[in-house]
């Protein structure tokens, strides 16, 4: 059982399964795979918290209700799976400034968490803008030959090749 | 039969957790739940993320749509506009960049012990999500603005479904092969 405890697959393998993994999600559940909207509601479940069901006035919260689905298990799954992966391989650990960051940025944790805060809102914002996630249009919908879906994913690496490019030029001015 | 199993919602469930488990381990197998190969795609040095997207889509697109030819499941395909689509498209790609992991793979990288995914990326992502939320009724009929003219590529080039099928796989296949060549 080496391969369990392999750091890295190759990428097409692992594309491949989450291909075939697709598949199952269409036939067994009628979903596509996808991960944003859970955050979206997991937002509306902590708001009620704090405002009852004063929540459900929100025009938004009527469309995507804050309750627990099947994607939210889905996204759930996807961090225990990561969990396991990268504990098979003895690579899970609590980790605060990530390479090449720290590198190029140094290893204070305040100015890289406000900037993956930033990056979430902005995320998590341009998600519920287009409808969708790098899973849910750019692996579901594109497979699924949507227009739309190719469209976005290639705005979501634009705007993402941009913006890197431009972080990281910074220190170097 | 698939019917009743898909309005099952507990065992619906169920199924949501065990896919994304799956899910999880290929994302983390394959090295995408790490800040530093997603950044070094966006830098374009490495390209394994597209390596990933594009295995995914090759081979979830014939199972998807023989499927789909023998009335076995239903496609969810959205129609899109220039106001949600490339808009949302480019503030979406701008957040990826900033948080170097997207909204899947920061539920991996929080399994592998990344702190700037938890308290950066998914604090940020419920803030973001609860912006929309609020803005939304201004929103929304901006994002209805400049509706798409095709739904499917099929709709866009005027060809039937596996005659996209087969040259977007060959493509896919040559841009492969290009990658290595390349060495990235």
């Amino acid at each position: 059982m080496d391969w369990l405890s392999m750091e890295q697959w190759s990428p097409y393998i692992c594309g491949a399964g989450i291909g075939i993994l697709s598949w199952f999600t269409f036939l067994l559940s009628g979903k596509a795979l996808g991960a944003s909207t859970s955050y979206a509601r997991t937002a509306g479940m902590i708001e009620r918290i704090f405002r009852g069901n004063k929540v459900m006035e929100r025009e938004f919260f009527k469309e995507v209700a804050p309750k627990i689905d099947w994607q939210w298990m889905l996204v759930l799954g996807i961090f225990i799976g990561a969990f396991i992966s990268s504990s098979l391989s003895g690579t899970a650990r609590i980790h605060w400034v990530p390479e090449p960051w720290f590198s190029v940025f140094g290893g204070a944790i305040l100015p890289r968490m406000l900037i993956a805060f930033v990056g979430g809102t902005l995320l998590a914002l341009g998600a519920r803008w287009a409808g969708g996630c790098t899973s849910g249009h750019g692996i579901s919908g594109t497979m699924q030959l949507a227009v739309a879906s190719w469209v976005a994913a290639i705005c979501f690496f634009v705007g993402g090749i941009v913006v890197a490019t431009i972080l990281y030029a910074v220190p170097a001015l | 039969m698939y019917e009743t199993l898909r309005a099952n919602t507990k065992a619906q469930m169920g199924l949501g957790l065990l896919f994304g488990i799956i899910f999880g381990f290929f994302l983390q197998k394959a090295g995408v739940t790490t800040y530093k190969v997603i950044i070094n795609q966006l830098l374009l040095t490495d390209f394994t993320v597209l390596k990933v997207m594009m295995s995914a889509v090759a081979v979830g697109t014939v199972g998807v749509h023989f499927m789909h030819g023998r009335g076995m499941i239903n496609l969810d395909i959205d129609p899109g506009s220039f106001g949600s689509i490339v808009v949302g498209g480019l503030i979406f790609g701008a957040g990826f960049a900033l948080l170097g992991y997207c909204p899947g793979t920061v539920a991996g990288a929080v399994g592998q012990g990344a702190m700037d995914a938890l308290l950066g990326g998914v604090l940020g992502m419920l803030f973001g999500s609860w912006i929309y939320a609020v803005a939304y009724p201004r929103i929304a009929p901006f994002r209805a603005r400049g509706p798409f003219k095709h739904l499917r590529l099929q709709d866009l080039f005027h060809l039937s479904t596996w005659a996209v099928i087969v040259p977007l796989i060959m493509l896919i296949v040559a841009l492969f092969i290009g990658l290595e060549w390349l060495g990235l």
